[in-house]
Order: structure tokens, then sequence, then C-alpha cells
């Protein structure tokens, strides 16, 4: 076990280090409602999150990060453009892995600013970059976005768009959406018999529970629709393919996507986005030519990462997770913004992890 | 000190479990009245027979206060984390077969597989207002299972019995339980999604991992596993 003494003193030289940059030290409370948290996330918080309850508030959850709280404060009352930094335990529940830390310290900064948001994401990463700078660390860096620009683009329907957006973060139903909407894969044959009934409700039993015929025949109709779209062509999957097998040192990255840019106009966008932001981390000192890309990075984490994303490891520890992790979260303000958004970044550290590997000093 | 089977207190998967064990030559039963859990063993020396709620087994075994236990596979998984390091697996007993699987209402023509329910999920969602409701007591394995096949905008909801009746009480609109033959399922309106097979699960001898054993028992455990032709 890591001295609890020694984190503390690494977490709050760390705090400092973020307040020394303009940040204002915020607080939350470890019990938050779980109703928002599970609405967010869904079923997969339960999974890693502690739940209890009390018979007047309901279910709490031990707070499993900060960045929902800080946002959800951020919303309410919060000045602009803003920077918090925090530091405190979260709480993750562990099923399978009893190495992992099911309690540990993070100390976390949040940059809310509409203001060149590209510069907002180097000022985030280069500032944990630098602070951990001593571990010897490999930096991983992504950029959702992209993904999200290219199945915006896709020459489909708007409905084929939204099932595939809805599982960017989920790369195997996102693998079977496309298998299926190119073709590759047949339809299935149930729904292949039930799309040439002419009356698809016969024989179909009692109608139990609260989805509603209404929302039955809604589902035919709209599947016989999608039956009538034509396959997303050959071409734009392997555009999609090429852009998720972009693997490279970060200069060489925008070189490959300014590439598939020229097939798929649509990611031009995020491209230029990728560019402004390697352009401002260079201007922070940062080696982009030794900075490793991956378009694909961050797909599995957390789904409120919608642009840049980043980790950083030790590479001699694999047994270990990342020190360090953050990344664009702009569709979560939306949804906790109630009509209201902010640009947003964020990383948090694990001084508990920096502290394993040496510490800073 | 003694070596400790635990093995069902009721049921017939108690009476199957005392037929199998009496096939091979160790005859297990309760002493006295029916109502008093007690057990007696016969046909070997320096065994213990713990009588105990199938679905308390698990949690017993990697306790490490029984040292063999028969339940079933799919509390087994449900229960203990990292299971495969907390218990092995001696034998299946070819009883007590059950499939744990997601049903819905047979009336959902348009959903036979988990890409349709991801859909249905989605949209439901965006209807009601709230995830759409999967009833189980198989939370860890359900919600494994659907994770693994990327299925999104659901939540579970704890059932611990009657749970086929739950679509019909609107309490939820899918669920997620244990079948042998599909008929209790079929009763109440509800299909099996055709991909929809969680786990396959029988009754099964287990072993405690990890769990020290003083020479009496080392020699009992091996003398009951040369009985049972499993050694």
């Amino acid at each position: 076990m890591t001295d609890r003494a020694a984190i503390r003193a690494e977490a709050a030289r760390l705090r400092a280090l973020f307040e020394a940059e303009g940040a204002q030290p915020v607080e939350t409370t470890v019990l938050q409602p779980a109703e928002l948290l599970l609405d967010l996330y869904g079923e997969d918080m339960r999974a890693r999150a502690y739940v209890t309850s009390d018979a007047l508030r309901g279910e709490q959850m031990l707070r499993p990060d900060f960045t929902v709280p800080v946002v959800q404060m951020h919303m309410e009352h919060g000045a602009e453009p803003a920077c918090y930094t925090y530091s405190g335990e979260v709480f993750r529940r562990q099923e399978d892995d009893p190495d992992r830390a099911n309690e540990y310290m993070q100390v976390g900064f949040e940059l809310f600013d509409r203001n060149a948001p590209e510069a907002a994401d180097a000022r985030v990463f280069c500032l944990i970059f630098k602070a951990l700078e001593n571990l010897g660390l490999r930096a991983a860096t992504g950029d959702i976005g992209l993904l999200m620009a290219a199945v915006g683009g896709l020459r489909t329907t708007e409905a084929r768009k939204k099932a595939l957006l809805r599982h960017i973060w989920r790369p195997r139903r996102f693998r079977a959406l496309m298998d299926r909407y190119s073709g590759r894969v047949p339809v299935p044959e149930s729904r292949a018999a039930l799309l040439a009934k002419a009356d698809p409700m016969a024989g179909a039993g009692p109608m139990i529970g609260l989805r509603g015929e209404v929302e039955i025949i809604n589902r035919i109709n709209a599947l016989k629709e999608d039956a009538h779209v034509a396959p997303i062509s050959e071409n734009e999957v392997a555009l999609i393919d090429a852009i998720l097998d972009v693997r490279e040192t970060s200069d060489n990255a925008l070189e490959r996507l300014r590439d598939i840019a020229v097939d798929m106009a649509a990611i031009q966008p995020a491209v230029d986005r990728l560019a402004r932001r390697l352009e401002a981390m260079a201007g922070h000192g940062i080696d982009i030519t030794a900075l490793d890309f991956e378009a694909s990075y961050g797909r599995t984490n957390m789904e409120y990462y919608d642009g840049f994303v980043f980790g950083f490891y030790a590479e001699k520890r694999p047994d270990l997770p990342p020190v360090a992790s953050g990344g664009r979260y702009d569709a979560l303000t939306r949804q906790l913004g109630r009509g209201r958004e902010i640009p947003a970044v964020g990383g948090v550290v694990r001084p508990g992890l920096v502290v394993d590997l040496g510490g800073l000093s | 000190m003694s070596l400790k089977l635990g093995v069902p207190s009721k049921g017939r998967l108690m009476e199957k479990t005392f037929e199998w064990f009496g096939k091979r030559g160790i005859e297990l039963g309760r002493a006295g009245s029916d109502r008093e859990y007690a057990g007696y063993v016969q046909g070997i020396d320096n065994v213990d027979l713990i009588l105990l709620s199938a679905g308390e087994i698990p949690r017993e075994l990697a306790a490490g206060r029984i040292h063999l236990g028969v339940t079933g596979t799919d509390l087994v998984r449900e229960k203990l984390g990292q299971w495969d390091n907390r218990v092995e697996e001696i034998a299946e007993l070819g009883f007590g077969h059950a499939d744990l699987v997601l049903a819905v209402p047979g009336a959902w023509v348009d959903v036979n597989t988990l890409d349709d329910l991801d859909a249905v999920a989605s949209a439901f969602r965006a209807t009601h207002g709230f995830r759409l409701r999967i009833a189980t007591k198989y939370h860890r394995l359900v919600r494994e299972f659907l994770r693994e096949n990327g299925v999104a905008d659901y939540q579970l909801v704890d059932s611990q019995g009657a749970t086929e009746g739950t679509v019909k009480n609107e309490t939820a609109e899918a669920i997620a339980d244990i079948t042998s033959t599909g008929d209790t399922l079929r009763a109440n309106h509800l299909k099996i999604l055709e991909d929809g097979l969680i786990l396959r699960s029988q009754a099964t001898l287990f072993r405690a991992r990890r769990v020290p054993l003083s020479d009496t028992d080392r020699s009992a455990l091996a003398e009951l596993l040369k009985s049972l032709s499993l050694d």
C-alpha cells in the first residue's frame, strides 16, 4: 500500500500547480444523486460505481468522478470563461480485478471556454504533460470528433447516421451496424420474414406491457423504409476503416487524415481542428513528431468525450491504469445544461499512481 | 475437523443430489424430521453434510466455510467475481438444467435479436422518457452480456420472483430469467430472443480453491473424489 500521506502531498502539489495556472479550487459532495449519473451513463454505471440509498433521498452514488458535479455547478452559477481544479477521492466498484483500486485520489483541471477550443485542448493537455514530464510517460491522443464527422458525412439516411452515432463508443455494435448498412451481412431471416408478411401483427398474441402496438407498427414501418435504402458504399466503408486505422505520430497522422479528407470532405473541419490543436501544442513546446495519435483512441471509455481525448501511460508498468486522462466533453454540458451548453475540456491525474512511479520531485 | 459438503437444503435439487451421490456409493440424507436442516453421510468418513439454500452455496464456498458444494453454474457466476479463481468445477451433475435467457413480449413481432432490442430500447427511451426496463435477479450476468453485445439504453430492475409476470404488470418491458422448458415464458406471452441465450446452467459440484485443508480433510477429499470416480 502506498502511503496515504505521500499521496495527499502529491495531490496538494498538483492542485497548487493547477491553481497557479489560474484554476479556482472547488469541492463537491462525496454522495451524488444516482438518478442523474444513471440517466447519463446507463446501467454500466451501476457496474462501476457504488450505489447506496436511504428512504428519504433514494439512490445515491459514491462519487465516481468529479466531472459531472463540476459541470453542474458551472452551469448553475459559473462565470465565463471558467477554470476549476479539485482534489479528492473517487470510488469505483471492482468486480473482476482485485488489483484495481476501488478508492483513489483524483486531481482535476476543467476548462470552460467558448473561444478557441483547440487552444483550450492544448492548454489542458500541455499542463498535465508538463506536470508529469519527469515520470517518462507515454502520451496517447485521439479525437472522437473525427469519427463523428465521418459518420455525419456518410451518404445514407439520417436514421442510419443516428444509429451509428449512438454506438460510436461501442465499437462492436458500431461494426455490426456498418456491416449491415453496407450489405456485407444479410438482413436476419426473422426480419426478412417479418417484412414479407402482409399483416405483420397477425398471430402476434396478446399485447402486454407498456410498449404498445403503435410503437411496434412505427418500428415496422421504419424497418420497411430502411429495407429500401441503398447500402453504404464500399468506398465509404473503406474510408471509415481508413480513419479508424490511423495510428501514427501526430504529424504523420495529420497528413494521412488530410489525404482521407480529399475523398471524404465531411471530415475536413475536424481535420482542421486537429491541425490547429497540434499547432497550439507545438506552441507550448510539445514535439508533435514524437506524440502518438490514434483515431480510435478513447472509443471504449465513458461516452462523454466527444472530441479531443488523451491519456498518459507508464510503459514499464502495463499493469497500471492511465496515470492521467481527459478530453473534450461539449455534449455533456449540453445534456446537463437544460438547453444551454458550453464547450468544455478537462483532465484528471491520479496522484496515487504518481507516487507509485516515484513521485514528481 | 472434517470435510464440509454443502448441498441444497430442499426440493428436487436436494433429492437429485442425494440420488447422484447415492449411485456412487455415498449415502446422503436428512437427519431427524423433515423440518430439521441437519444431514448425515454414510459410506465415507470425515465428511459432513451441510444443508444450505442453493443461493448461499457460492458465498460459503468463496468464504471457505465449506470445501465442496453443489449448486447451479448460474448462481456461482452471478455471485462470485472472478469465480474461476475462487472455485473449481469438479463435475457437472446432469440435472437442474436451466438456461438464462432474455425474453420479450411475443407481441413484439419486430424484435427477434439483440440488434432489435437495442434499437427498440433507443426508441422506447425517446417515447417514454426512461430506459427500457429488464427485470432480473441476475444483474451481473445480464449486464455483462448486454455490454459485450453493445446493447444500450436499458436499465435492470430487480425481480427476485415471478419475473415472468413483470411485463404484464408493467414494471418491466423485458426479462432475463432462468428457464428449462420455456413453458412459463410462453404462458406469460413472452418469447426468447434468437441470440438471447446468456448462460447454460446445470447443477454442478464445486470445490473451494485457496482453502487450507488439514491432513484428515485432504485424505477425506481424495477418498471422496475416488468414490465419485473424479480423481
